[in-house]
């Protein structure tokens, strides 16, 4: 698995797309800093961009990379490998290659304008735990569309509508039923409706940190210990995690099954 | 030389004059009670250090109590310690602890009542019910005291500073925490509050009710149940203080309710869930103040007229103003929005397209609190942005027409 692991991480590293993830990582944070001199609100705008993009390339590249390494992919099933480290180690190549562009492009900066003396720097890392849990998520999603679709345009087709769906439709569709059952006690709903999602539920571990005290406007019992003790950031990792997992383990299943 | 006798026998008499008498356990006199009773009006008893006993101590002359080296007066729980009924008393550097708690009577550490001319200054007092009570009295100063209480419920605590048909009152450099209401205003006109701390108390830091032409500044009013309240009052001042971290679902900064015609300037708002919770105020000009991580900045919940928002800087608050209504009466001018995001061509320093401070969510919020949950979603981006275009749900005019570019200091 390692072996494979290093094979396609040192790939994607040669590889241009990297470095234009790289670049463009920089470049933003670089701008946002030129342009801001202000830290915390640079955090505050980049959580935006890292939230909605981060799923987005994690996504279309774990999808790409899957479909233009299926030759090699399809050479080394015929060895003697276990199909699950195969696949294992081809989808940490990926997470890990794009974790590392983002880390790198956003840390530098960050760490050259004076992070380590700000008092930024807890929101800071939050980001950037928070960006590599959605690297981690949306490749393994990717991973998961790019195995049960042969064709490639549908592969695309369906992990596009799979990002958009989750960034953009799943909050429409949750504040309509919110609005709608308003008459009813809804904290446990919102909050197990932001834990279905993956860029919700970072979204609130930021929010957590951001806007906690807007936070705990709001009467509800189980919202004051979710949002006003640790509860809440225990609560949020340990949910990633479980996301990080259950795309890993399906796609290690499906794997094992499918008919190359 | 007859000059200088005459002048050292003067000061000579007069030292002798205003001695009084000496209050230790060791001396003549050896209870503070004992002390009152001998003395004439106008004298002066000097407590020395050690630990008095004492409660229901009644000054009804003219006197200066002065504490050396703070002496202790535990009241031992039994009830009230000091009442003073005269004019012209003074009470000077005393440690007073252990006053009884009552569901009846409010037991207070000092209480005054109907007098004039009252000082009461570096008092330090613990274990406390009420603190200084001032009952129908005027003219007074309270300065430089220290009340810590150890409230645990509001229903069974009193206020640190409790002010009750009093008037003219200077109340300045006080320290009050673990109380009820650090310091409480009732029908009580012309006071000044100034350069006060108030933190950690159940209530609210400072409370007014029914309390006109008064003025507080540069208090410091910090983790309350809730800053400041100010209800059924009106031409207050209030200026240079700073609010700050007053967190929790019913927790505000600032509560304006049934108020007219004030002036709220240069105060600073920080970390506060609400910093201002406004509800039936007219005529209020905020000026100068620096809203900063708020929850909500300003949060209007209906009938406030003709109120003036100018020169203000709104800063990384999760709303800078709700309202629950598509009416406004009021005015918003040249205030500085962190989330502006317009451009200044011609570059005098004000924005050239109008800011629009009332996002569609925050009327969501409103209606629907749990959807706090999906702030700051790229989908309430886009309805805020459709709503900026042409507002359907928030008040059409309200809008900064003139934002600054740049903050103010």
């Amino acid at each position: 698995m390692f072996k494979i692991l290093k094979y396609s991480f040192f790939d994607l590293v040669r590889s241009r797309w990297s470095y234009v993830y790289f670049l463009f990582y920089l470049l933003l944070a670089a701008t946002l800093l030129f342009l801001n001199n202000d830290l915390s609100k640079a955090v505050i705008t980049l959580m935006n961009v890292i939230i909605i993009l981060v799923p987005l390339i994690g996504t279309i590249f774990g999808v790409m990379y899957f479909y233009n390494s299926k030759e090699f992919t399809e050479l080394l099933l015929a060895q003697p490998i276990k199909r699950s480290s195969i696949f294992i180690g081809l989808y940490l190549g990926v997470a890990v290659s794009l974790s590392m562009s983002l880390l790198l492009g956003i840390g530098v900066p960050f760490l050259l304008y004076g992070l380590t003396q700000s008092a930024a720097i807890w929101d800071f890392s939050l980001l950037l735990i928070t960006g590599v849990f959605l690297t981690f998520i949306f490749t393994g999603i990717a991973f998961n569309i790019s195995l049960s679709n042969e064709n490639k345009i549908k592969g695309f087709g369906y992990a596009i509508m799979m990002w958009l769906f989750l960034a953009v439709i799943y909050d429409g569709l949750f504040l309509m039923s919110l609005v709608f059952f308003e008459d009813y006690p809804l904290d446990k709903l919102s909050l197990i409706g932001t834990m279905l999602n993956p860029i919700d539920l970072s979204r609130t571990l930021i929010l957590l940190k951001l806007d906690i005290s807007a936070l705990l406007g709001y009467t509800g019992a189980v919202f004051k210990t979710f949002f006003g003790t640790n509860q809440g950031l225990i609560i949020s990792i340990s949910v990633l995690f479980l996301w990080v997992l259950f795309p890993a383990i399906r796609m290690v299943r499906k794997s094992n099954k499918k008919d190359f | 030389m007859i000059r200088f006798l005459v002048i050292t026998l003067t000061l000579l008499f007069v030292h002798l004059n205003v001695q009084g008498i000496e209050v230790c356990k060791s001396c003549k006199v050896s209870s503070i009670h004992e002390a009152v009773k001998a003395a004439k009006s106008g004298d002066t008893l000097w407590v020395k250090k050690g630990t008095y006993h004492e409660y229901n101590i009644l000054i009804d002359k003219p006197l200066t109590l002065i504490g050396i080296e703070f002496p202790t007066i535990d009241g031992q729980d039994q009830g009230e310690i000091i009442r003073v009924v005269s004019d012209s008393v003074t009470i000077d550097g005393l440690f007073i602890i252990n006053v009884g708690t009552s569901y009846t009577t409010d037991y207070a550490a000092i209480r005054v009542v109907r007098s004039k001319n009252f000082v009461i200054k570096n008092v330090i007092l613990e274990k406390l019910f009420f603190g200084i009570f001032i009952e129908k009295s005027s003219l007074g100063k309270i300065y430089h005291n220290k009340i810590i209480g150890d409230a645990v419920d509001e229903y069974n605590s009193g206020n640190g500073i409790h002010l009750w048909y009093s008037k003219e009152i200077e109340i300045s450099k006080n320290i009050v925490q673990g109380v009820r209401d650090g310091i409480y205003l009732e029908f009580s006109d012309y006071i000044s509050v100034d350069e006060n701390i108030s933190r950690d108390n159940l209530r609210y830091g400072l409370h007014f009710m029914f309390s006109n032409n008064d003025v507080y500044s540069k208090n410091i009013f910090e983790n309350n149940g809730a800053g400041v309240a100010v209800m059924f009052s009106k031409h207050i001042r209030m200026y240079e203080n700073t609010f700050r971290d007053n967190w929790g679902t019913a927790s505000f900064g600032l509560l304006l309710k049934e108020i007219n015609d004030l002036e709220v300037e240069n105060n600073v708002f920080r970390n506060n869930t609400i910093a201002i919770s406004v509800e039936g105020a007219n005529r209020v000009n905020y000026k100068g103040n620096t809203f900063e991580s708020n929850g909500w900045a300003i949060k209007v919940k209906g009938a406030c007229y003709a109120n003036l928002y100018s020169g203000n800087e709104f800063l990384h608050n999760s709303f800078d103003v709700s309202y629950n209504s598509k009416i406004n009466d009021n005015v918003f001018d040249q205030n500085y929005w962190s989330k502006y995001s317009g451009y200044d061509l011609d570059k005098d320093g004000i924005g050239d397209i109008p800011f629009r401070p009332v996002k569609l969510f925050s009327y969501i919020v409103n209606r629907t609190p749990e959807t706090i949950v999906l702030m700051r979603s790229l989908f309430i981006d886009i309805i805020d942005f459709s709503e900026k275009v042409s507002p359907v749900f928030t008040p059409d005019e309200l809008q900064d027409f003139n934002p600054l570019m740049k903050r103010l200091k």
